[in-house]
Parts: structure tokens; C-alpha cells; sequence
């Protein structure tokens, strides 16, 4: 029940450069904090943000627990050609979230 | 230069010399509440908007079933809140009203004070109201409880024995620690404090802030919190609401 926000350009043309925005709901949690009865709160963060264009492998990121709540990738990539660009956020605790935005080169 | 201007006033501060929280913020946080998809508080406006439209309770209603769409009911809404209630007989903030409705139209168990779900909800119906002047109606029904909250915000309380306005309406601008005090304006509520990394409501605010002078902060939903809330919001009267709003 993961909530995101995805930005990409609806058009582009072909070789530009695109900026692409995504923000993800989650608490981040990073492991090393105690609750008020000292108990520790398990580690609960995403680990692997990764972004395919048609398929391709465009960019690739690795989360550690330093890393705020929501976090919150800004990247780019290179218009090639229309198509979806599919969005796969995997973490602790099994957790996974999927989005696409599909863009139209002209 | 604005911790100058802020130190020259003592007493209310003046209707045009007001400023909302986001005019202190760096350029860097008010980028990101400037933009919709950078904005984190945006998520709970996301999940606020799946609630509305969603059947719960025994009545098996959503708040769109009587509310319809909330871009057009709940255009303006949330900038006259609080607002009095008729039944409860005094003003109920925006949180309660919520709450007010699931218990007795929807018939569904009330959202706890700051549960993902009611700030989602609260965001979302405050988020139609985003730009729009606030509005607060005083008459005779509200004007004794406005009247509680403006004595709660000059009354000095606390281990440290200080009022809310020494530091929001006589020191604004200045630094408490690294932080700049802004003049306390309700005008992005509920707020994604970077802080806190999550959503917050105003009373969670409150409450910080009389940790903060070591006085014992009030349950969530205290009558002494909503006079508060409403002698702050008739306070910002005419500015802009922002909600969902970034702080830092």
C-alpha cells in the first residue's frame, strides 16, 4: 500500500535529456533507535531503487539507514524512444512497490 | 536584516507586517514544498484522497457518497476551521470534525489523534483550500473561546515561565538555538516537518512547543488546545493557506 509520486515528461524528443523525479512513502526506520521502554525498533528501509526504460536497466540506487523518511530520487536519462519507464523500490520486511509512467518521443 | 526588523517590535505584531513560516524557510525547503512531486506531505494528500472516496463504517458510506467530489465541497473548508458545533458547543477543529463524521454518519470507530490515517484525511480536505484567505468566524458563540485562546498565548507558563508571544510575537526572526523563530501562523497544516519526517497536525505542534517551556502539554483534543488553535488562525486571518505545507 505503498504511495509514491512519479514526475516525467509526457513528450520529449528523441536525445534529449529527461529529469526524472520519484518520492516513495516510507518511515525509513533505520535500526538503531529504541522505543521508550528501550526495546529496539527493527531496521525497516528500502534497500534497492532501480528504473527500467522499455526494459532497459537506466539507473540503479542502493538505500542505507542514513537515508530521511520518503526518500526522495531525482535522476535523468536520455530520451531514446516512446515507451515505460517501470519504477521498483525493494526493502525490508518484503517490501516492494512498482510504478510505470510511459513518455512519448517524438 | 529580519532578525533586526524582528527585534524592533514588542506587542501584536501588525496585520501587513505578518509572515507565514515559509517566508523564513530556506530556499531549498520552500522549493520543496513549492513542488508537488518533491513535496512529501503530497503522499498523505495521495492516500487522503483514496480514504474519501472509500465505504467504511456499519453505514457503509464514504465521505464522498455525501460530500461528493472534495475538489469542489471542500474548496475553502479547512481555512474556517476551527469552527463552532452547535452540538458539542464550542468549536471543533478540523481533525474532530472528521472524526465527528465517521462516528455518527459513517457509524466507524473515530481515527486516533495523529494515525496516518486521519492526518491523510485532514491533509487532503485542507489541501482544497491551498492559496485560499483564512476565514474564521467570531461572534457572540466564539468569541469567548477565542477570547481563552488569546489569554493562552500571552499567559507565561511553564518551568521557564514564558508566554508564546515573547518568542512568536516579540522575537520572530531572531534564532532559538539554530533555528529561526517564526511568527506561528497555522498556515500549512497538518505540515510535513522534516523534523519529525512524517506528517504532523497543529496540536502536535502545540504540544512540542510547551515541552519546549517545560509546561505539561495537553491531551490531543483539549479544549485549551482548539481556543488555541483558534486565536492562532483568527491571528493569520486573511493569509494564504498552504497546506500541505514543509518545515524544517
Amino acid at each position: 500500500m505503498a504511495n509514491a509520486l512519479i514526475n516525467v515528461p509526457d513528450r520529449a524528443r528523441r536525445g534529449e535529456i529527461i529529469e526524472i523525479k520519484t518520492l516513495i512513502s516510507h518511515p525509513m526506520e533505520t535500526g538503531y533507535r529504541r522505543s521508550q521502554l528501550g526495546a529496539r525498533i527493527p531496521r525497516d528501509i528500502i534497500r534497492l531503487f532501480v528504473c527500467t526504460y522499455n526494459g532497459t536497466e537506466v539507473f540503479r540506487a542502493e538505500l542505507y539507514p542514513a537515508i530521511a523518511a520518503n526518500p526522495f530520487v531525482v535522476f535523468s536519462t536520455v530520451a531514446t524512444e516512446s515507451g515505460t519507464l517501470a519504477f521498483q523500490w525493494t526493502g525490508d520486511n518484503g517490501f516492494s512497490a512498482t510504478e510505470t509512467a510511459t513518455i512519448t518521443v517524438d | 536584516m529580519v532578525a533586526l526588523a524582528g527585534a524592533s517590535f514588542a506587542g501584536e505584531i501588525p496585520l501587513a507586517e505578518r509572515r507565514s513560516g515559509y517566508e523564513l524557510m530556506s530556499r531549498e525547503t520552500r522549493a520543496m514544498q513549492d513542488d508537488d512531486t518533491a513535496n512529501p506531505g503530497m503522499l498523505a494528500v495521495l492516500e487522503g484522497g483514496g480514504l474519501w472516496a472509500r465505504k467504511t463504517g456499519a453505514a457503509g458510506r464514504a465521505c464522498a457518497d455525501c460530500h461528493g467530489d472534495a475538489r469542489a465541497g471542500m474548496k475553502g473548508v479547512a481555512a474556517r476551521y476551527p469552527a463552532y458545533d452547535a452540538a458539542r458547543k464550542r468549536p471543533v477543529s478540523l481533525e474532530q470534525r472528521i472524526n465527528g463524521c465517521r462516528t455518527d454518519r459513517q457509524q466507524a470507530p473515530a481515527l486516533a489523534y495523529e494515525s496516518r490515517e486521519l492526518l491523510a484525511l485532514t491533509a487532503y480536505v485542507a489541501r482544497q483550500s491551498r492559496g485560499l484567505p483564512i476565514d474564521i468566524t467570531v461572534d457572540a458563540r466564539t468569541q469567548p473561546f477565542l477570547d481563552s485562546g488569546r489569554a493562552a498565548f500571552y499567559r507565561r507558563q511553564g518551568q521557564l515561565n514564558l508566554a508564546c508571544s515573547q518568542c512568536h510575537d516579540d522575537h520572530w526572526g531572531r534564532k532559538l538555538a539554530g533555528n529561526v523563530i517564526p511568527q506561528a501562523h497555522p498556515t500549512g497544516y497538518p505540515v510535513y516537518r522534516l523534523e519529525w519526517q512524517s506528517l504532523g497536525s497543529l496540536e502536535r505542534r502545540l504540544r512540542n512547543c510547551l515541552v519546549g517551556i517545560r509546561a505539561e502539554p495537553y491531551e490531543y483534543g483539549a479544549p485549551e488546545l482548539i481556543d488555541l488553535e483558534l486565536f492562532l488562525m483568527w491571528r493569520a486571518r486573511g493569509m494564504a493557506i498552504e497546506t500541505p505545507g514543509v518545515r524544517p
